[in-house]
This record gives C-alpha cells, sequence and structure tokens, in this order.
C-alpha cells in the first residue's frame, strides 16, 4: 500500500474520527481520542503498522492543549506513521494503548509522569521516573523548579553585569523541595512501596504443600544493575514469578533542561544520555534539528563520511562493553571485561583526539561537525580498522562464544518471541537476537547509510546467548562499514564551515532516529521558531528496552535475571534521563 | 568433547599473559616511564596489558583535548598585559551550564562600555567541559586547557575561577596548540593585512 492509497483509505474509513495534522511544518494525523482504540487497531492489523516506538506528550500552553504523539512503523521497514491525540490540559485523559501495544507501557507511565496525561486502561499508571511525593508534573509548561532562575537560557544575570552567585547558595540543598500541599515527608510512608511489596507477595498452596513466595530487591545500589536501577522479584524457591522494574535514581530531567537550553546547547547535553556512545546520540539530535532546519543544513560529503565513521566506532566501543558486562554479571569477573575495553581505549583516544574528549564527545553540528580529522588521526583510525580490531574480535570469539559454562547459562534464557519483541516495542540487538531482521540504517536509512554495504545480524532464538551473539557480529559488520567508509572518504580542505551559534529553526516537528548501539534512538523536537526547542523529548533504547524485561525474566532462576538485564545492555543515563 | 571450549578461551588468556612478557623482556626498562615506551602502549602493536601507572606516567594528551577553559592574553612591547577579551559575552551566552559571568568595564568619563572584561568568572563545578565557548569566540581569547588535575579540598573557597586565576600567556596556549595557534594566527594575519588595505584604499580615495 503507498503512501497516497494508505491516506485515502484512512480518510474514508475514519472520516469522522481522523483528521490530517495540517499545522505547518506538522506530519501525520489527528485522532479523536474516543477512536483512539480503534484507528490504533486498524494501523496494527490491517495496515501493518505492528511497532509503536515512541509515545509522548506535548504541552501546548496558549492553546490550553496537552496532544500525545505516537510513532508508529511497519516491523519490516519504512518510514514512521504519526498521529497524535489532543486533550484539554486541565484534564489530560487519553485511552492506554497498552493492551494492544505492550511496549507503551513504561512509556505511557513517564508521559503521565512528566506531563500529568492520564492514559485510561493503564493496568499500572503510576510514576516512574520521579516519587510519588513530587508535586506536579515537570514537564508542564507552567511548572517551575524550586529556586527558578529564568525560563529560559541564556539567563540575563551572567552578561553584562555578570554578578557572581553560587547556584548551592540559591539553590540550598534540604530546602530546594516544594511538596504537595498538606504533605509531610518526615511521616510519609511510600504508598507505592507498599502497594508494590503487597501487589507482588502471594501465597500460593499446591500440592497440599504450603510454600510461600519471598520478595527480593535487588539494587538499586548493586554492580550487576549496571547503574542505579532496581528490580523487585517475587521468587518461587529460585524462580521469578513476577519482577517489576523501578528506576529514576539518575533522574535529571533532561527533556525539561534541553527545553529551556538552545538548540545547540543540548549537543553536550546528548553526551550525557547514553554515556558509552556519546557519538551516537549526537548524530540522533543532530538529525532531527537539520530536519527541522530543511535545506538550510548542507552537510558537506566528508562530514557525512566522518559521522558514520565515528557511529560505527562508537557501536564496536559499546558492543565491547555490553559484553564485558554480560561477562561480569555471569560471574567471570573481570578478565573478560578487561579484555574487551582494552581496544574500547584505543578507540576512545580517537575520540579524544578529534573531539577533545573521551566520552563527552560533543564532536557533531548541525550541518557538520565540530573540526576535521586532526592529522594522524586517520592513520590511527585506518590501522584500528584494517589491522587491530578485526584480530581482537576474532580473539574474543575465540575466547567465549564456544565457552561451556557461557553457553550452559546464556542458552534458552530470557527467551523473546519476534511477536513479543515487536509488541514490546523492543529495538537493536534485543530485536535482531529475536529474529527480527530490523535495523534502522537499513529499514529507514539516514545520512549516507544506504551507500554502505553491510548486512543486518539476525539470530532466531531470542535468548541471552543470540543477543550476545548479535553484538558480536554487529561489530564485524562496523568494521566493514568502516572499511569502506575509511577508503572512500573524500578530501576536503577546510569545508566544515564556521556553524554558528544562534540560528533560527522554522517552526514544525521532527523526529530524528538513528540505530544507536542499544538499538533505536529517537529525538522528537518540536519547535516554535524561537531560539529554544518548545518540546524535546528522546526515546531512549535503555528505557523503552527495560518494558520486556518482566516478561524475560518470569519463570527463569533469580540468577539468570542479573545476565538477562545485563543482555539488555541498558546505560542508566539514558534509562533515567 | 566437553570443556574444549573453555580450554581454547583459557588458551587467549594464556597468550595474553605470555605476551605482556615478552612484550616487557623485549622493550626491558624502556616500556615504562619512558614516552616511547607510552606511545607505544597506545600503540595498535601494544600487546598485553597496556595499563599506565598513573600518576608516575601519565598519558600524553592530544592537542584537541579540553578541560575547563582559560583567558589568553598578549604582552604587548612594554610587557604590559593585554587580554584578548572583550566582553562581548558570547561565551556566556553559548555556555550550557551557564557558568560564566562577564562584567562589562566602563570609561568613567563617558560611561560607555570599554572592550575589556572588569570581571570574568567561571565556576568550574558547573563547567560541563564541553568547550563551545571556546569554539565561537571571535577573538581566541577563551580556549579549553589541558591541565586535567583540578582536584583542591575545599572546591566553595577553590573552584570559581576569576579572571586572575583563568589568564594564560598566549605563549602558553602556543605551546599546548600549536597546530591551532597557527591556524589562527595566520587567520588573524590574513585579516588585519585586509583592514589595512580597506584603510590605505580609504585614505588614498578619500
Amino acid at each position: 500500500m503507498t503512501a497516497q492509497t494508505l491516506e485515502k483509505d484512512i480518510a474514508t474509513r475514519f472520516s469522522d474520527a481522523v483528521t490530517l495534522d495540517e499545522r505547518a511544518g506538522y506530519e501525520g494525523y489527528i485522532v479523536k481520542a474516543e477512536k483512539l482504540i480503534e484507528f490504533a487497531t486498524a494501523l496494527r492489523d490491517d495496515y501493518g503498522y505492528d511497532f509503536l516506538s515512541s509515545v509522548t506528550g506535548v504541552d501546548y500552553l496558549p492553546d490550553n492543549i496537552m496532544e500525545v504523539v505516537y510513532h508508529a512503523y511497519q516491523s519490516t521497514g519504512g518510514t514512521a506513521l504519526v498521529f497524535k491525540v489532543q486533550t484539554p490540559r486541565e484534564n489530560a485523559v487519553v485511552p492506554s494503548l497498552v493492551a494492544l501495544y505492550p511496549g507503551a507501557a513504561l512509556q505511557e507511565r513517564e508521559a503521565w509522569d512528566l506531563l500529568g496525561i492520564r492514559f485510561e486502561g493503564h493496568p499500572n499508571l503510576k510514576r516512574i521516573l520521579m516519587w510519588e511525593g513530587f508535586e506536579g508534573h515537570p514537564l508542564r509548561k507552567d511548572w517551575k523548579e524550586a529556586y527558578h532562575e529564568d525560563d529560559l537560557k541564556p539567563f540575563k544575570t551572567r552578561w553584562p553585569e555578570g554578578a557572581i552567585a553560587r547556584s548551592e547558595d540559591a539553590n540550598v540543598f534540604d530546602k530546594n523541595v516544594a511538596y504537595p500541599d498538606g504533605f509531610n515527608p518526615e511521616g510519609w510512608t511510600p504508598e507505592g512501596e507498599t502497594a508494590l511489596y503487597a501487589g507482588m507477595k502471594e501465597i500460593e498452596k499446591s500440592d497440599g504443600l504450603q510454600t510461600d513466595q519471598i520478595v527480593v530487591n535487588m539494587g538499586p545500589q548493586h554492580p550487576s544493575t549496571h547503574g542505579v536501577f532496581r528490580m523487585v522479584a517475587t521468587l518461587d524457591g529460585e524462580t521469578v514469578v513476577k519482577l517489576e522494574p523501578v528506576m529514576g535514581y539518575l533522574h535529571r530531567n533532561h527533556e525539561k533542561i534541553g527545553e529551556r537550553n538552545t538548540y545547540l546547547m543540548n549537543i553536550p547535553f546528548t553526551d550525557r544520555l547514553d554515556y558509552l556512545s556519546s557519538m551516537s546520540n549526537n548524530f540522533g539530535y543532530v538529525l532531527a534539528v537539520e530536519k527541522l532546519l530543511g535545506d538550510k543544513s548542507i552537510i558537506p560529503e566528508r562530514a557525512e563520511y566522518i559521522r558514520v565513521i565515528m557511529a560505527e566506532f562508537t557501536r564496536i566501543s559499546n558492543h565491547l562493553f555490553a559484553i564485558g558486562t554480560l561477562l561480569n554479571d555471569m560471574g567471570a569477573y573481570f578478565t573478560p571485561m578487561l579484555y574487551a575495553i582494552e581496544e574500547r581505549e584505543l578507540i576512545l583516544d580517537i575520540f579524544e583526539a578529534a573531539s577533545g574528549s573521551r566520552m563527552m564527545c560533543n564532536y557533531y553540528r548541525f550541518g557538520g561537525l565540530t573540526r576535521d580529522l586532526p592529522p594522524g588521526v586517520e592513520e590511527k583510525m585506518r590501522e584500528l580498522v584494517f589491522d587491530r580490531l578485526p584480530r581482537k574480535i576474532d580473539d574474543l570469539d575465540k575466547y567465549l562464544t564456544e565457552n561451556e559454562i557461557v553457553r550452559a547459562r546464556c542458552q534458552g534464557v530470557g527467551v523473546l518471541t519476534p511477536e513479543e519483541a515487536i509488541a514490546y516495542s523492543a529495538v537493536g540487538p534485543v530485536l535482531r537476537a529475536s529474529g527480527v531482521p530490523y535495523d534502522v540504517r537499513k529499514a529507514d536509512p539516514y545520512g549516507i547509510y544506504d551507500r554502505f554495504d553491510f548486512d543486518v545480524v539476525v539470530e532466531y532464538h531470542g535468548d541471552v546467548y543470540d543477543r550476545y551473539i548479535v553484538r558480536l557480529e554487529e561489530m564485524r559488520q562496523s568494521i566493514r562499514i568502516l572499511k569502506q567508509a575509511l577508503s572512500d572518504l573524500p578530501e576536503c580542505d577546510n569545508c566544515l564551515g564556521k556553524p554558528r551559534y544562534s540560528m533560527r529553526v522554522p517552526a514544525g516537528e521532527a523526529y530524528g532516529r538513528v540505530e544507536g548501539p542499544k538499538g533505536e534512538l529517537g529525538f522528537y523536537v518540536v519547535s516554535d521558531g524561537g531560539p529554544n526547542p518548545w518540546r524535546y523529548h528522546v526515546r531512549a533504547p535503555s528505557f523503552i528496552n527495560v518494558t520486556a524485561l518482566s516478561k524475560m525474566c518470569e519463570g527463569d532462576k533469580v540468577a539468570d535475571a542479573i545476565i538477562i538485564l545485563g543482555s539488555l545492555d541498558i546505560v542508566l543515563g539514558e534509562t533515567d534521563r | 568433547m566437553y570443556g574444549k571450549g573453555i580450554l581454547k578461551g583459557l588458551g587467549v588468556t594464556l597468550k595474553h599473559l605470555v605476551d605482556t612478557y615478552v612484550d616487557d623482556i623485549r622493550w626491558g626498562k624502556k616500556r615504562y616511564h619512558t614516552e616511547e615506551g607510552i606511545a607505544h602502549r597506545m600503540s595498535k602493536d601494544a600487546r598485553g596489558i597496556f595499563t599506565v601507572q598513573y600518576p608516575e606516567e601519565k598519558l600524553p594528551v592530544p592537542e584537541e583535548f579540553r578541560f575547563v577553559p582559560i583567558l589568553i592574553y598578549d604582552e604587548n612591547e612594554n610587557g604590559e598585559i593585554v587580554h584578548r577579551c572583550t566582553s562581548c559575552g558570547i561565551c556566556s551566552k553559548v555556555c550550557p551550564p551557564q557558568c560564566i559571568w562577564i562584567e562589562r568595564s566602563k570609561d568613567p568619563k563617558t560611561g560607555r562600555p570599554v572592550p575589556n572584561p572588569a570581571a570574568f568568572s567561571i565556576d568550574v563545578d558547573i563547567c560541563m567541559n564541553c568547550g563551545l565557548c571556546a569554539e565561537f569566540c571571535p577573538f581566541d581569547a577563551i580556549k579549553m586547557d589541558h591541565d586535567y588535575e583540578l582536584a583542591v579540598y575545599d572546591r566553595f573557597a577553590n573552584n570559581i575561577y576569576d579572571k586572575n586565576k583563568l589568564s594564560r600567556s598566549a605563549d602558553y596556549y602556543a605551546s599546548i596548540r600549536p597546530l591551532n595557534n597557527e591556524l589562527e594566527e595566520a587567520a588573524r594575519a590574513d585579516k588585519e593585512a585586509k583592514k589595512n588595505a580597506a584603510k590605505k584604499k580609504k585614505t588614498a580615495s578619500g
């Protein structure tokens, strides 16, 4: 079905419920709330848009409207179908799509938490990133933090008067929290916690033996959780009956910060999302803004190549880290980990030489890059790509792949079927290990990825072992791309131009997505024509992949829950944002 | 045979161990605490363990490496310090965490702004080392430093850097970023030449 026939079909079939979004710079459909379920069912079952990638909200304060934005894709590839539901701000209620697309579960909770949109029919609509005693919904445009300095950056006090004030003095620790009316933080017991435990505890009587299930807290302070992440598991003996992820310990409201920043200021902030792959984060964000800028951002050929090269190096370094930590989670403490990240070290040297920083790269700019590769870097890249890395990846393969303990621990553990993987909006290696050959680089190419010859790595068992294999093979595919890109890298002197620090971004919306090392990383940016984005949303793969965690852990042993989490490869900077 | 995979894997570990000693023997004392040895351990030919014994050994930082900003000053013929900064405020406007405070100085007679900052402070606790200030400074006045050892015992007393503490000479800058400095000097000379040519034209015609 082509785009035109689809549009016509939808227009005739839902003539009373669906209208085209005709605001300048916007795309997709506006659906009436009461018809949303019907429309989404048709999308999924009749039109093949079975993959709901992103769910988020936008607060249009001047129009007094709260809008929920959905981005749906076909799991066979292609561009997005965007649909929106509008609801009044005061009583924002939208039907939940969790029954149709389970992958919306955590995202709807997030929209409730941060924007105060209630999703009717959501099985567990609780706060997710903020705590229960938090007042208000911080992403609403009229919400202001305690000791709010100014709405938008740059702040007026910095220049030309420049009276320095330390933020700690204005923002005194322990006194910078606002509570809801009548809330007493001292006498408060976390309601959510009691409910969480009570809801999970079930006493079961089976074959005359009375057994008691126990609830075990894993994390938030535990090395195996890769950061501050908590899993509450109900166990029957050693078997996980139910598992609930709890997150938000590292939450800093990245999106609110992003909406107060100018467009340019957001680039270094994206480094801090998934801090193991900052180059890819930069890439996704600049793509989204470049979409908004339209023809004004023509990217020089050499910059396009360097972007791909950096993104692929990032993928290799991230996958090395993921494999290393997975082995750590299995109890093979640190030898495999250190072997894996030795090579990462050399890749970081390249990032440092090019961008100035090993991890917080801040290298991409709208319409290009910060700077061309300094002398000697290209040579170093060639040495790694054509000589050292392939050798070392083979070594790692030899070291781990056939290891009987690795296989015993990983095979058949944490299985996710292809249908489940799509339904749960899983992305990246998790999706591909479940037998779904979906890779944004092929499915909806961006940059110059359509010029390179590479394969989408797919495995079919959907278990932890296959996720490991997918990562290992993807590194080899990245080497393939890197070899081509480095061979074709065009020469060009000083052609990156001088990026501007302030620019006019036309009003409208844009969704830029890249295949980051962890999966589809999307940035939804709404511009109102001003110097700061009106809405800035990150579709974080580490966050949305967690949706399927409970499903994968159920029925497995408690020790397996650790490696299942390890195989998801989450980074808490991105999960909690 | 069960256990073959493990044995193969242990072979890799053994090779890594042997590699380390082979490299140690081949390089002898040169492998550690010498520039050459560190460069070797950072190269593609590094074998075995290539950890660096910090702080006895330090990795050389590349030219583009960036850590907190510094203010560059030139010295004129009389040995007076002339700051390049004109207090235009671009750096404080692009700064993502907004950690740069600039106070513009005014001519005491006319009350009009003078292109020289009266005060310039950076809260290095807040600075995220992104380098945008240096990237967008039109006067090559603010640059990123290479010194990354900033630990102090009391951050409240030490970590707001004032103009004095931020200032570095142009020579220092040239020593940490020789290539960039060369390019910028050429660009400045070019600009100056153009300006002079335009001036000459103007006086000639006028």
